[in-house]
């Protein structure tokens, strides 16, 4: 909310200037935004008053004009305002005058005429919008005299965030109230007595109970003059707090829901058609708004209707049909109080949130229609006359909302806060804040203000004993601890370790969107459905990843684009698998469903911690060493191995895939005990057409879950007899692969053949096309003995003779 | 006889200077020592001297020999010296080249911002919790005390999927799933990410928070401020940096704060929202809220790294840059 200093201080003045004034209301949870100076952009600018008009020679739009700017001699001015006139009091910047860009208005010659300075526009000294015409003034305005005085232009405007429960401060006589409490001072009154009626009519209001509507006051005023404007002083305030001056009736409500909180509607009398009711809308009831907008209405919202159907929403916006204009004569006031519970929400049904609505939907002072009615009643006269009929005042009187006394404990307060506070505190606290209450045994009953929504439950008078006395005021304490010891799991690798094992290993941790776009996802797993968000960011972010491959690739993209070739890169976190359409679990063939320690919400939904990594270009960045190479495979497999090595016990393989987003020939599932818990491989060269990549990067992504199931370490015995080693070369097909030669090796070796290590694999010139050479080096070793040749020898010749029965291997000399 | 002596011993003397290298050494050695060498030769020419004269002419034979023996030792030293040195000069490299070029690697700053917030507050006891990031309705706002419409769900822009299924706007979701399922005492600290459905230069969709809770049972306003006074000052660990505590509204607190922090003559920041948990989100988890009080806190991770590192533009965050995150691996 943005208001007037000045306004403000009408109300309460503590000895403060307006910074030390902004502090108190940010301590008192009001917090202050923004302190601007209210003066426009040229504050320099003078009363002047036009004493003649003549025609320009050479210009038919331009005027020369003679101006007193309250010195002994008339100046000459040349002006081209359709409204400029003889006696008119405007606003003269004299030659000198500071200008909005920083320059100083000089003499000049328009169309050969010289004009000694310029009468200006509001919109020209930053005082309005309006750039039609001159400003006009009270033909009393003092000429010669500053008009930042004249307008009391020497204010500030202050802007406040309120959070939603303070509705009681979306007025200058509310945030008054908490700045008496702060200060320990009274609030300055303003006396608001009742206008006499002048006649007996009244209009007829018929409220519904099921209507949002729990008061309604309501007066006839006849005989206004909506062409009367509303006076500087009114129209300044509601433009420091961002309002415009539109004609007297809507100004007056204005003002007076500024001041005092009360949202309030004027009618055109002589626009009703028969009595005004306040009721639900009928369903698909249509209206149009006031800015010229049809809605089509719900059966939930509370209409303000007459015989013609719904004129206004109820607290929201009023409606075009009833509207006062500049020719209306008579009015209906509407004072009314709109239940927050029933308000809540709609006015985003018809995309109308208003400064009404915002009051209402937080709660309006129950106690406050009639007293708003008599004050804007008293102000519209002084402004546009009429004659004021008497009040009627409905009310629903079980429905309007009412504090309930609540008992707020001593010990409760020293506990919930910390440190014990004065009964004496606490009572003033209270007393300012209007507070009613009886001292109780155990503390205090009591009773809230009627404009005071937010207190309901004894914490929330705890919180407004702090709140006032100061949360500067109360000391920093640490509670007493009773240490106890909890759980270390030695079996999970924790996730930071995993990070900072790939950060060691050359890995970048990056973090991308949750939500991504959605193309580029189904290129990259056409097999499982993302979950759609309906109100998307952008199109980019539309769906939510069932891959973390996605940003990966959109990272390396980005990356590549800004000439950065070569990277290694992962990321951590949530992949989301909606149900099916028949409301089961989605299947993901690749990866397993192993949420580990993953909380899901329900039995379809699956949010799955996944880690993904890419690497791509040279495996090294280049150096005068020149042993950098293009990454493969192996340097990703490698990564992985390294990172299973912490999980102790948990058996991993490599075994064949069909995930059609990698290379038919290079990719493969990450198996670990059995479960499928991911992929590795080369992202297929489609793929990456499809994508418009610049390079095919090898990618892997596997569920976290297998990383929280190590087990314990238990030493094994150590051997302390010599090792034998056998180096064989093995001649096998192509199609052979690597892990099914040591398997055979290892099923048909000895117990004591402890160890298998590949040194060499090689296809080339040397061997038959189709063919390829695997050098594996046995190692053997017993617990008890030293092994003898002979057995070391025949153990061999088993191993080599099996693996050509079995994969037809050759045994190479 | 001694004669022949003399011409020996300053034959080896000039023999054993000339000698350049240790192969020349070494042949001059066998020269003179060796098998027909001339001493072994002086030797065996004593043998055949008359009794009487062998002692004197051993002795003198022997004398030679060990001055001899002591000459090549002494230029073989001189001369494998010489050697090691020049070897040493030949292997000499350039050690200002570059190591050899290896990848480094480091973490996010979010991460790393995340893990110093939880070392620090696992000094005090907190373990950290986690939850899923697609909440529904219930443990994102209902338990926590906001009923449907209310005007604080207004605050949280939120991405609803339908009626009851949402991104979570913040990690106080974590809060109700704790509660439910562990017993007072309770100190937890929930880092992750969460959503709104705003983007602009100062914000974005996705960001993080650390929520963190305290339940025993004696907790009160003030030590929540003693906590996160003690916390911010040694997250920030800069002398001139003033914390300050503000009423404001949440609807899972009661007292509710934000706390704003000023480094030097900046201006006040917001980086911290928190408060007494409210007795309505004690009744919504089963915890008897005469028994047990305490409190709850949520700060902007993201706020804090652009703060604790200098990072102008929140964005950066996740563009993923590589040359920005690589300012941080010393960090990590």
């Amino acid at each position: 909310m943005k208001f007037s200093e000045k306004w403000l201080r009408e109300w309460v003045n503590p000895p403060v200037d307006v910074n030390e004034l902004a502090e108190q209301l940010t301590y008192l949870g009001l917090e202050v935004d923004d302190i601007s100076s209210s003066l426009p952009a040229m504050s320099e600018v003078v009363i002047a008053r036009v004493v003649d008009v003549l025609p320009h020679p050479d210009a038919e739009r331009l005027k020369v004009c003679e101006v007193d700017n309250g010195t002994s001699d008339l100046v000459q001015i040349v002006c081209g305002a359709p409204n400029v006139r003889m006696g008119l009091v405007t606003a003269l910047a004299n030659p000198g005058c500071p200008m909005p860009d920083g320059k100083k208005l000089k003499k000049a010659k328009l169309r050969g005429v010289e004009s000694n300075g310029m009468l200006c526009s509001g919109a020209e000294i930053g005082l309005s919008d309006d750039s039609d015409g001159i400003i006009e003034l009270d033909d009393k305005a003092p000429v010669g005299e500053l008009l930042a005085d004249y307008l009391e232009l020497n204010d500030h405007i202050i802007d406040i965030d309120l959070t939603p429960d303070r509705g009681d401060c979306l007025s200058i006589r509310g945030i008054a109230r908490d700045l008496c409490a702060r200060n320990d001072l009274p609030l300055q009154l303003h006396e608001i007595t009742p206008v006499a009626s002048q006649h007996d009519d009244s209009w007829p209001v018929r409220l519904s109970s099921s209507s949002a509507c729990a008061r309604y006051a309501g007066r006839i005023i006849k005989d206004v003059d909506m062409r009367k404007e509303s006076p500087i002083w009114m129209s300044e305030r509601l433009r420091r707090s961002g309002m415009r001056s539109i004609n007297p009736a809507v100004d007056v409500t204005n003002y007076v829901m500024l001041e005092l909180g009360q949202p309030m509607h004027a009618f055109d009398l002589d626009k009703l058609q028969g009595d005004i009711q306040v009721r639900l809308a009928g369903d698909g009831e249509k209206l149009t708004l006031l800015d010229g907008r049809e809605v089509e209405l719900t059966g939930e919202t509370t209409v303000i209707a007459d015989n013609s159907g719904a004129i206004g929403i109820a607290g929201i916006m009023g409606g075009a049909s009833t509207a006062v204009d500049l020719d209306t004569k008579n009015i209906f006031m509407e004072s009314a109080l709109f239940l927050p519970q029933d308000i809540i929400g709609k006015p985003r049904l018809y995309a109308s949130p208003s400064e009404s609505s915002h009051r209402f939907e937080r709660g309006v002072d129950p106690a406050l229609q009639a007293d708003a009615m008599e004050y804007a009643t008293g102000m519209l006269m002084n402004l546009a006359g009429g004659k004021p009929g008497p009040v009627k005042d409905w009310q629903d009187t079980p429905r309007l909302p009412s504090g309930k006394p609540v008992l707020v404990r001593r010990k409760r307060l020293t506990r919930l806060i910390g440190i014990e506070i004065s009964d004496d505190i606490v009572e003033r606290v209270f007393t300012r804040l209007g507070i009613t209450f009886n001292t109780h045994d155990e503390g205090w009953m009591a009773k809230p203000p009627s404009y005071r929504y937010d207190l309901r439950i004894e914490e929330d008078f705890l919180e407004e004993v702090a709140r006032v006395h100061g949360f500067d005021q109360l000391p920093r304490t640490s509670p007493v601890h009773r240490p106890m010891f909890r759980p270390v799991a030695e079996t999970a690798v924790p996730l930071i370790d995993i990070k900072k094992l790939l950060a060691h290993r050359g890995y970048q941790e990056v973090v991308t969107y949750s939500f991504v776009e959605p193309n580029q996802l189904q290129q990259l797993r056409p097999d499982l459905t993302a979950l759609p968000l309906p109100n998307p960011i952008s199109a980019d972010l539309s769906v939510m990843r069932t891959t973390l491959i996605s940003g990966l690739l959109d990272t390396m993209r980005r990356n590549q684009s800004r000439q950065i070739a070569s990277m290694r890169i992962f990321e951590t976190g949530l992949r989301f698998l909606p149900g099916t359409e028949q409301g089961v679990r989605m299947v993901d063939e690749h990866v397993e469903s192993t949420h580990g320690d993953d909380i899901q919400i329900d039995d379809t939904l699956q949010q799955q911690s996944m880690l993904a990594g890419l690497i791509v270009g040279q495996s090294q960045p280049e150096g005068w060493a020149g042993d950098a190479r293009e990454v493969d495979f192996f340097d990703a497999k490698a990564d992985l191995q390294a990172l299973f090595a912490r999980a102790n016990g948990v058996s991993l393989s490599f075994e064949p895939c069909e995930l059609p987003m990698l290379h038919p020939g290079q990719r493969a599932s990450i198996v670990c005990d059995g479960v499928k818990l991911g992929f590795l491989g080369q992202l297929s060269p489609e793929v990456q057409k499809t994508l418009d990549l610049s390079q095919t990067p090898i990618v892997f992504e596997l569920s976290l879950a297998a990383l929280a199931k190590a087990t314990v370490a238990q030493a094994e015995r150590l051997s302390r007899q010599p090792q034998v080693r056998r180096d064989i070369a093995l001649l096998v097909d192509d199609t052979v692969s690597h892990q099914s030669l040591v398997s055979c090796v290892t099923h048909h070796g000895p117990a004591w053949l402890t160890e298998i290590t590949t040194f060499d694999v090689y296809q080339g010139e040397k061997v038959e096309k189709g063919k390829k050479s695997i050098a594996l080096g046995l190692i053997m070793q017993d617990f008890s003995r030293t092994l003898e040749e002979s057995e070391v020898e025949q153990a061999v010749t088993k191993i080599v003779n099996a693996t050509t029965s079995e994969l037809g291997a050759v045994l190479r000399v | 006889m001694a004669l022949d002596l003399d011409t020996l011993l300053t034959d080896a003397q000039s023999l054993i200077a000339d000698a350049d290298s240790l192969d020349a050494l070494e042949a001059a050695r066998v020269e003179l020592l060796g098998k027909k060498g001339r001493l072994t030769g002086a030797l065996k020419a004593v043998g055949q001297l008359p009794k009487e004269e062998k002692p004197a002419a051993g002795q003198a034979v022997n004398h030679v020999k060990q001055n001899v023996q002591a000459l090549l030792d002494e230029r073989y030293a001189l001369l494998d010296n010489a050697a090691l040195a020049e070897k040493l000069s030949q292997d000499a490299i350039d050690i200002s080249l570059p190591g050899r070029a290896l990848a480094t690697g480091g973490l996010h700053p979010i991460t790393l911002t995340i893990e110093r917030i939880s070392t620090l507050f696992a000094q005090l006891g907190f373990d950290v919790a986690l939850g899923p990031e697609i909440e529904d309705d219930y443990h994102n706002f209902e338990a926590l005390n906001f009923p449907a419409h209310h005007p604080a769900r207004a605050m949280h822009d939120t991405f609803y999927f339908d009626a009851n299924r949402l991104l979570r706007t913040h990690t106080s979701s974590v809060q109700i799933r704790y509660m439910k399922s562990n017993q007072p005492p309770m100190r937890i600290v929930v880092p992750g990410r969460v959503y709104r459905c705003d983007s602009d230069q100062t914000h974005s969709p996705m960001f993080h928070q650390v929520e963190g809770l305290l339940v025993d049972e004696n907790i009160g306003m003030t030590d929540l401020m003693g906590h996160l006074e003690g916390f911010l000052k040694l997250f920030f660990d800069q002398d001139d940096c003033e914390i300050r505590f503000r009423p404001s509204y949440f609807p899972f607190t009661e007292p509710s704060t934000e706390v704003d922090i000023r480094i030097g003559d900046g201006p006040w920041m917001e980086v911290l929202g928190a408060g007494m948990v409210h007795p309505e989100v004690f009744k919504a988890v089963g915890i008897d809220t005469e028994e047990f009080t305490g409190y709850a806190f949520g700060m902007g991770v993201e706020r804090l790294a652009m703060l604790r590192y200098g990072v102008k533009d929140l964005r950066q965050f996740f563009e993923n840059d590589l040359r920005f995150l690589q300012q941080f691996h010393q960090a990590g």
